[in-house]
């Protein structure tokens, strides 16, 4: 869902932006707190990762793809803040070397996928395990859960920026952003959960890395 | 084993970089946004960027169009890797300097 320039008006854009630099801007206060010399090659793999699964479009219905965000996915990883500096890289690497997504509109793009795609992630992972615990099926049924509302709650917040923009009415973008994001979420939650699974098989440490050091 | 658990990154990105050597395979169709927009009939707003480097994920000058998106994607993924590892690198929390 990276937007294009054009589609968003100046207003929209600026505003986007200035909350998309606040957010980052406390990331990084947060990460340079609180990254542990273990994350630092997690970050750059995890970078590599989401980009290049992003790249992966899969066919969802009606001639439509969507791919993976990886908001969820890194903020289980690293924790939210390292997690929304790695979506906000992957962003702005594909707006500046790929065009993909406008540069007026990176703020906008920053603000859906890489703020709110990761916190919304985030909060629903961490709720729900705090209520299910610790077990293996806990940390997927979490994880689904947390991809899944991190990418159609985005595709909403896309949305809103679209209306405000007055480039599709409320009535009209909310139901068809929401709607087709709830399938690419469906994807986004299978990838997420694949990716959990294998991690616990395989390196079930770097899972509890973040737990180790990140929290407050 | 020792050093395979050392070198943990060095297979994530290997992996990383095996997908996006299967980008080719990767859905054509237009993604939820764009479906919406050409739908709902904004599509045609959408301007062009001010410059191009590797626009639609195809390397320039290759004219072999999966071989473009093939190094495009490694390409893509190698600096990402650098990015994301450089960032943390800069920003980590130095031991020994105590937590403030």
């Amino acid at each position: 869902m990276h937007i294009p320039d054009g589609f968003l008006n100046t207003g929209t854009s600026v505003v986007a932006w200035a909350i998309s630099a606040g957010s980052v801007g406390y990331a990084v206060r947060r990460v340079s707190r609180e990254l542990g010399e273990r994350q630092v090659p997690l970050m750059g793999v995890t970078a590599a990762f989401i980009f290049a699964a992003q790249m992966m479009n899969f066919t969802v219905a009606g001639g439509t793809s969507g791919h993976l965000l990886g908001g969820a996915l890194a903020a289980i990883l690293l924790g939210p803040w390292a997690a929304m500096l790695v979506l906000t890289s992957v962003l702005a690497v594909q707006a500046l070397l790929f065009q993909d997504g406008g540069l007026l509109a990176l703020g906008a793009n920053v603000l859906n996928m890489a703020v709110v795609g990761v916190l919304v992630g985030w909060v629903v992972y961490t709720g729900l395990r705090r209520l299910a615990g610790n077990r293996t099926w806990a940390t997927m049924v979490s994880g689904f859960a947390a991809a899944w509302l991190s990418v159609v709650i985005a595709s909403l917040v896309a949305a809103v920026e679209l209306a405000l923009s007055g480039t599709s009415p409320w009535g009209v973008a909310l139901p068809a952003m929401g709607l087709v994001h709830m399938l690419i979420g469906l994807g986004e939650g299978l990838i997420t959960v694949a990716v959990l699974a294998f991690l616990r098989a395989v390196r079930p440490d770097l899972l509890a890395l973040r737990q180790a050091s990140v929290e407050v | 084993m020792d050093r395979l658990k050392r070198s943990w990154w060095g297979v994530g990105l290997l992996l990383a970089l095996l997908i996006a050597l299967f980008s080719p395979l990767a859905s054509p169709h237009p993604d939820g946004l764009e479906r919406v927009a050409e739908d709902k009939g904004f599509l045609d707003r959408a301007r062009e960027a001010p410059y191009q480097l590797i626009p639609d994920y195809l390397f320039p000058g290759i004219e072999n169009e999966q071989l473009a998106t093939i190094v495009a994607g490694l390409l893509g993924t190698l600096v990402m890797f650098g990015v994301g590892f450089g960032l943390a690198w800069v920003l980590r929390r130095r031991e020994g300097m105590g937590r403030s």
